[in-house]
Protein backbone atom coordinates (compact mmCIF):
# COMPACT_ATOMS: atom_id res chain seq x y z
CA UNK A 1 0.00 0.00 0.00
CA UNK A 2 1.24 3.33 -1.00
CA UNK A 3 0.66 6.06 1.23
CA UNK A 4 0.34 9.48 -0.95
CA UNK A 5 1.00 12.55 1.34
CA UNK A 6 -0.65 15.03 -0.45
CA UNK A 7 -4.76 13.89 -0.86
CA UNK A 8 -6.26 12.51 2.13
CA UNK A 9 -6.48 8.80 1.96
CA UNK A 10 -10.33 7.30 2.87
CA UNK A 11 -8.33 5.22 5.41
CA UNK A 12 -7.22 8.48 7.50
CA UNK A 13 -11.24 9.49 8.09
CA UNK A 14 -11.58 5.71 9.06
CA UNK A 15 -8.62 6.12 11.71
CA UNK A 16 -9.77 8.95 12.72
CA UNK A 17 -12.91 7.86 13.27
CA UNK A 18 -12.11 4.90 15.24
CA UNK A 19 -9.91 7.29 17.54
CA UNK A 20 -12.89 9.48 18.82
CA UNK A 21 -14.90 6.01 19.43
CA UNK A 22 -12.63 4.23 20.82
CA UNK A 23 -12.15 7.40 23.21
CA UNK A 24 -16.13 7.55 23.61
CA UNK A 25 -16.49 3.86 24.37
CA UNK A 26 -13.76 4.50 27.40
CA UNK A 27 -15.53 7.62 28.21
CA UNK A 28 -18.76 5.75 28.36
CA UNK A 29 -17.30 2.94 30.74
CA UNK A 30 -15.64 5.03 33.01
CA UNK A 31 -17.51 8.62 33.94
CA UNK A 32 -18.61 8.79 36.93
CA UNK A 33 -20.78 11.68 35.75
CA UNK A 34 -24.06 11.11 33.79
CA UNK A 35 -23.92 13.79 31.98
CA UNK A 36 -20.44 12.85 31.26
CA UNK A 37 -21.99 9.58 29.84
CA UNK A 38 -24.35 11.43 27.55
CA UNK A 39 -21.77 13.43 26.25
CA UNK A 40 -19.49 10.04 25.13
CA UNK A 41 -22.54 8.42 23.78
CA UNK A 42 -22.61 12.28 21.36
CA UNK A 43 -19.04 11.52 20.79
CA UNK A 44 -19.62 7.93 19.36
CA UNK A 45 -22.48 8.62 17.52
CA UNK A 46 -20.38 11.26 15.65
CA UNK A 47 -17.72 9.07 15.02
CA UNK A 48 -20.08 6.94 12.95
CA UNK A 49 -21.09 10.03 10.72
CA UNK A 50 -17.86 10.68 10.29
CA UNK A 51 -17.35 6.95 8.64
CA UNK A 52 -20.60 7.25 7.07
CA UNK A 53 -19.93 10.65 5.46
CA UNK A 54 -16.21 9.30 4.37
CA UNK A 55 -17.67 6.62 2.33
CA UNK A 56 -20.40 8.42 0.82
CA UNK A 57 -17.85 10.72 -0.12
CA UNK A 58 -14.96 7.98 -1.33
CA UNK A 59 -17.01 5.15 -2.58
CA UNK A 60 -20.70 6.46 -3.15
CA UNK A 61 -19.82 10.24 -4.88
CA UNK A 62 -23.17 10.58 -7.26
CA UNK A 63 -25.88 8.72 -4.98
CA UNK A 64 -24.76 10.38 -1.52
CA UNK A 65 -26.85 7.87 0.45
CA UNK A 66 -24.38 8.19 3.26
CA UNK A 67 -24.78 12.18 3.44
CA UNK A 68 -28.67 10.94 3.92
CA UNK A 69 -27.76 8.84 6.74
CA UNK A 70 -25.74 10.76 8.31
CA UNK A 71 -28.76 13.27 8.87
CA UNK A 72 -31.15 10.86 9.94
CA UNK A 73 -28.34 10.01 12.26
CA UNK A 74 -28.18 13.36 13.13
CA UNK A 75 -32.38 13.77 14.10
CA UNK A 76 -31.65 10.61 15.94
CA UNK A 77 -29.24 11.73 18.22
CA UNK A 78 -30.91 15.11 18.69
CA UNK A 79 -34.29 12.80 19.92
CA UNK A 80 -31.59 10.49 22.33
CA UNK A 81 -30.14 14.28 23.83
CA UNK A 82 -33.52 15.70 24.90
CA UNK A 83 -34.85 12.06 26.02
CA UNK A 84 -31.33 11.65 27.95
CA UNK A 85 -31.02 14.73 29.93
CA UNK A 86 -35.00 14.50 30.70
CA UNK A 87 -33.97 10.96 32.42
CA UNK A 88 -31.80 12.75 33.89
CA UNK A 89 -33.43 15.53 35.43
CA UNK A 90 -35.80 13.52 36.60
CA UNK A 91 -32.85 10.97 38.34
CA UNK A 92 -31.39 13.97 39.91
CA UNK A 93 -34.82 15.11 41.29
CA UNK A 94 -35.25 11.59 42.88
CA UNK A 95 -31.79 10.91 43.59
CA UNK A 96 -30.14 14.26 44.50
CA UNK A 97 -26.70 12.70 43.00
CA UNK A 98 -25.68 12.30 39.75
CA UNK A 99 -22.88 9.98 40.44
CA UNK A 100 -23.62 6.34 37.95
CA UNK A 101 -22.07 4.20 40.63
CA UNK A 102 -25.70 5.38 42.91
CA UNK A 103 -27.97 4.54 40.19
CA UNK A 104 -28.41 1.00 41.03
CA UNK A 105 -32.06 1.15 41.09
CA UNK A 106 -32.23 -2.08 38.90
CA UNK A 107 -29.30 -3.72 39.60
CA UNK A 108 -30.79 -7.40 40.63
CA UNK B 1 -12.50 19.47 -5.27
CA UNK B 2 -11.75 23.28 -5.30
CA UNK B 3 -9.02 23.44 -3.03
CA UNK B 4 -5.56 22.26 -3.18
CA UNK B 5 -4.51 18.76 -2.03
CA UNK B 6 -2.35 20.18 0.09
CA UNK B 7 -4.18 22.26 1.89
CA UNK B 8 -6.66 19.85 1.98
CA UNK B 9 -4.29 17.78 3.99
CA UNK B 10 -3.32 20.65 5.96
CA UNK B 11 -6.48 21.40 7.40
CA UNK B 12 -7.56 17.87 7.40
CA UNK B 13 -4.48 17.07 9.67
CA UNK B 14 -5.36 19.77 11.73
CA UNK B 15 -8.80 18.92 12.28
CA UNK B 16 -8.16 15.82 12.99
CA UNK B 17 -5.57 16.81 15.62
CA UNK B 18 -8.58 19.03 17.03
CA UNK B 19 -11.14 16.29 16.93
CA UNK B 20 -8.84 13.58 18.78
CA UNK B 21 -7.22 15.90 21.58
CA UNK B 22 -11.04 17.69 21.87
CA UNK B 23 -12.43 14.28 22.67
CA UNK B 24 -9.83 13.37 25.00
CA UNK B 25 -10.63 16.30 27.08
CA UNK B 26 -14.33 15.77 27.01
CA UNK B 27 -13.33 12.23 28.18
CA UNK B 28 -10.59 13.38 31.07
CA UNK B 29 -11.15 16.54 32.41
CA UNK B 30 -12.36 16.97 35.88
CA UNK B 31 -14.36 19.82 35.29
CA UNK B 32 -17.41 19.19 33.23
CA UNK B 33 -18.16 22.45 32.27
CA UNK B 34 -14.69 22.55 30.61
CA UNK B 35 -15.73 19.66 28.71
CA UNK B 36 -18.89 20.81 27.63
CA UNK B 37 -17.34 23.27 25.97
CA UNK B 38 -14.59 20.83 24.35
CA UNK B 39 -17.61 19.01 23.05
CA UNK B 40 -18.76 22.33 20.85
CA UNK B 41 -15.23 22.28 19.84
CA UNK B 42 -15.16 18.94 18.86
CA UNK B 43 -18.79 19.64 17.07
CA UNK B 44 -17.11 21.71 14.66
CA UNK B 45 -14.19 20.34 13.88
CA UNK B 46 -16.66 17.48 13.24
CA UNK B 47 -18.35 19.73 10.76
CA UNK B 48 -15.35 21.12 9.28
CA UNK B 49 -14.36 18.04 8.19
CA UNK B 50 -17.68 17.38 6.46
CA UNK B 51 -16.49 20.41 4.58
CA UNK B 52 -13.84 18.14 3.51
CA UNK B 53 -16.04 16.00 2.10
CA UNK B 54 -17.45 17.96 -0.35
CA UNK B 55 -21.21 18.15 2.55
CA UNK B 56 -21.64 21.41 3.24
CA UNK B 57 -25.63 20.64 3.82
CA UNK B 58 -24.82 17.83 6.55
CA UNK B 59 -21.97 20.37 7.63
CA UNK B 60 -24.61 23.26 8.44
CA UNK B 61 -27.19 20.62 10.13
CA UNK B 62 -24.35 19.79 12.21
CA UNK B 63 -23.07 22.79 13.71
CA UNK B 64 -26.63 23.73 13.70
CA UNK B 65 -28.37 20.88 15.64
CA UNK B 66 -25.54 19.70 17.14
CA UNK B 67 -23.66 23.09 18.23
CA UNK B 68 -27.04 24.59 18.59
CA UNK B 69 -29.54 22.54 20.27
CA UNK B 70 -27.44 19.29 21.74
CA UNK B 71 -24.51 20.75 23.19
CA UNK B 72 -26.45 23.93 24.74
CA UNK B 73 -29.13 21.20 26.13
CA UNK B 74 -26.20 19.56 27.77
CA UNK B 75 -25.16 23.09 29.13
CA UNK B 76 -28.14 23.46 30.55
CA UNK B 77 -28.21 20.00 31.83
CA UNK B 78 -24.75 20.45 33.63
CA UNK B 79 -26.21 23.95 34.92
CA UNK B 80 -29.12 22.26 36.47
CA UNK B 81 -27.87 19.96 38.05
CA UNK B 82 -24.18 20.88 38.98
CA UNK B 83 -23.69 20.59 42.53
CA UNK B 84 -20.66 19.83 44.63
CA UNK B 85 -20.79 16.20 45.62
CA UNK B 86 -17.83 14.16 46.53
CA UNK B 87 -17.63 11.18 45.08
CA UNK B 88 -17.49 8.28 47.62
CA UNK B 89 -14.34 5.82 46.39
CA UNK B 90 -15.21 2.65 44.41
CA UNK B 91 -13.38 -0.15 45.02
CA UNK B 92 -10.81 -1.26 42.04
CA UNK B 93 -11.03 1.62 40.01
CA UNK B 94 -8.39 2.07 38.60
CA UNK B 95 -8.12 -1.47 37.83
CA UNK B 96 -11.30 -0.66 35.82
CA UNK B 97 -10.14 2.02 34.37
CA UNK B 98 -7.24 0.19 32.79
CA UNK B 99 -8.94 -3.12 31.49
CA UNK B 100 -11.74 -0.96 29.71
CA UNK B 101 -8.55 0.94 28.18
CA UNK B 102 -6.97 -2.38 26.87
CA UNK B 103 -10.19 -3.45 25.67
CA UNK B 104 -10.75 0.15 24.15
CA UNK B 105 -6.95 -0.16 22.86
CA UNK B 106 -7.82 -3.69 21.57
CA UNK B 107 -11.30 -2.33 19.97
CA UNK B 108 -8.94 0.38 18.43
CA UNK B 109 -6.70 -2.08 16.58
CA UNK B 110 -9.45 -4.21 15.59
CA UNK B 111 -10.94 -1.13 13.82
CA UNK B 112 -7.89 0.15 12.06
CA UNK B 113 -6.58 -3.51 11.02
CA UNK B 114 -10.16 -3.78 9.23
CA UNK B 115 -9.91 -0.18 7.84
CA UNK B 116 -6.36 -0.82 6.21
CA UNK B 117 -6.30 -4.03 5.16
CA UNK B 118 -9.96 -4.06 3.01
CA UNK B 119 -9.32 -3.28 -0.82
CA UNK B 120 -11.65 -0.21 -0.67
CA UNK B 121 -13.11 0.25 -3.79
CA UNK B 122 -11.58 3.85 -4.66
CA UNK B 123 -11.14 5.86 -6.12
CA UNK B 124 -14.89 5.65 -6.60
CA UNK B 125 -17.50 7.55 -8.66
CA UNK B 126 -16.46 11.47 -8.98
CA UNK B 127 -17.93 13.46 -6.23
CA UNK B 128 -21.13 15.68 -6.53
CA UNK B 129 -20.03 18.62 -5.08
CA UNK B 130 -21.80 21.61 -4.88
CA UNK B 131 -25.00 19.29 -5.84
CA UNK B 132 -24.73 16.87 -2.47
CA UNK B 133 -27.75 19.32 -1.58
CA UNK B 134 -29.90 18.63 -4.52
CA UNK B 135 -29.66 15.17 -4.36
CA UNK B 136 -30.43 15.30 -0.80
CA UNK B 137 -33.65 16.74 -1.46
CA UNK B 138 -34.58 14.06 -4.05
CA UNK B 139 -33.53 11.27 -1.92
CA UNK B 140 -35.58 12.68 0.71
CA UNK B 141 -38.26 13.18 -1.20
CA UNK B 142 -38.16 9.81 -3.16
CA UNK B 143 -36.92 6.69 -1.88
CA UNK B 144 -36.49 8.04 2.10
CA UNK B 145 -40.00 9.58 2.32
CA UNK B 146 -41.12 6.53 4.81
CA UNK B 147 -37.89 7.16 7.11
CA UNK B 148 -38.49 11.04 6.88
CA UNK B 149 -41.99 11.38 7.60
CA UNK B 150 -41.09 8.49 11.12
CA UNK B 151 -37.91 11.23 11.78
CA UNK B 152 -40.64 13.82 12.42
CA UNK B 153 -42.69 11.24 14.44
CA UNK B 154 -39.78 10.37 16.26
CA UNK B 155 -38.95 14.55 16.93
CA UNK B 156 -42.56 14.69 18.32
CA UNK B 157 -42.61 11.68 20.57
CA UNK B 158 -39.11 12.80 22.05
CA UNK B 159 -40.45 16.41 22.65
CA UNK B 160 -43.27 14.92 24.41
CA UNK B 161 -41.43 12.14 26.06
CA UNK B 162 -38.75 15.29 27.14
CA UNK B 163 -41.89 17.83 28.67
CA UNK B 164 -43.18 14.37 30.52
CA UNK B 165 -39.89 13.53 32.60
CA UNK B 166 -38.54 16.65 33.31
CA UNK B 167 -41.66 18.17 34.24
CA UNK B 168 -42.95 17.78 38.15
CA UNK B 169 -44.36 14.25 39.22
CA UNK B 170 -47.76 15.63 40.17
CA UNK B 171 -49.18 18.68 39.82
CA UNK B 172 -50.51 19.26 43.88
CA UNK B 173 -52.98 22.39 44.53
CA UNK B 174 -53.17 24.14 47.75
CA UNK B 175 -55.98 22.31 49.72
CA UNK B 176 -57.24 25.56 51.56
CA UNK B 177 -56.82 27.72 48.84
CA UNK B 178 -57.07 25.69 45.67
CA UNK B 179 -54.53 27.48 43.41
CA UNK B 180 -51.51 25.51 42.14
CA UNK B 181 -48.80 24.84 44.37
CA UNK B 182 -45.23 23.35 44.56
CA UNK B 183 -44.40 24.12 41.28
CA UNK B 184 -41.57 26.10 41.68
CA UNK B 185 -37.97 25.88 39.59
CA UNK B 186 -36.82 22.67 38.78
CA UNK B 187 -33.21 23.07 41.19
CA UNK B 188 -35.20 24.92 43.85
CA UNK B 189 -35.95 22.71 46.96
CA UNK B 190 -38.88 21.93 47.47
CA UNK B 191 -40.48 23.61 50.39
CA UNK B 192 -42.57 22.24 52.03
CA UNK B 193 -45.68 23.99 52.05
CA UNK B 194 -48.72 23.83 54.71
CA UNK B 195 -45.49 24.16 57.42
CA UNK B 196 -44.85 26.63 59.88
CA UNK B 197 -41.43 28.43 58.10
CA UNK B 198 -41.72 31.90 59.85
CA UNK B 199 -41.50 31.35 63.82
CA UNK B 200 -44.07 30.68 66.02
CA UNK B 201 -45.39 34.18 65.27
CA UNK B 202 -47.63 32.14 62.44
CA UNK B 203 -47.95 28.61 64.21
CA UNK B 204 -51.47 29.66 65.54
CA UNK B 205 -52.70 30.71 61.92
CA UNK B 206 -50.81 27.48 60.04
CA UNK B 207 -51.96 24.58 62.87
CA UNK B 208 -55.87 24.36 61.59
CA UNK B 209 -54.47 24.10 58.29
CA UNK B 210 -52.33 21.34 59.07
CA UNK B 211 -55.01 19.34 60.41
CA UNK B 212 -57.28 19.25 56.92
CA UNK B 213 -54.01 17.95 54.95
CA UNK B 214 -54.77 14.56 55.20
Amino acid sequence: MTLDLTTVPLQGYLALAAILFCTGVWGLINSRNAVRVLMSIELMLNAVNINLMAFSSYLDGQLIRGQVFAIFVITVAAAEAAVGLAILLSLYRNRETVDMERFNLLRW
Amino acid sequence: MTIASSTQFICFIALSAAVAIGALGVVLLPNIVYSAFLLGGVFLSVAGLYLLLNASFVAAAQVLVYVGAVNVLILFAIMLVNKKENLAAIPGLALRRVLSGAVCAGLFALLLRVAFTTPWATPGPEPLGDEATIRIGEHLFSDYLLPFELASVLLLMAMIGAIVLARRDVFTTDIATGEPADQGLIEKSRTPLLLDQTGPANAGLQAPLLETNP
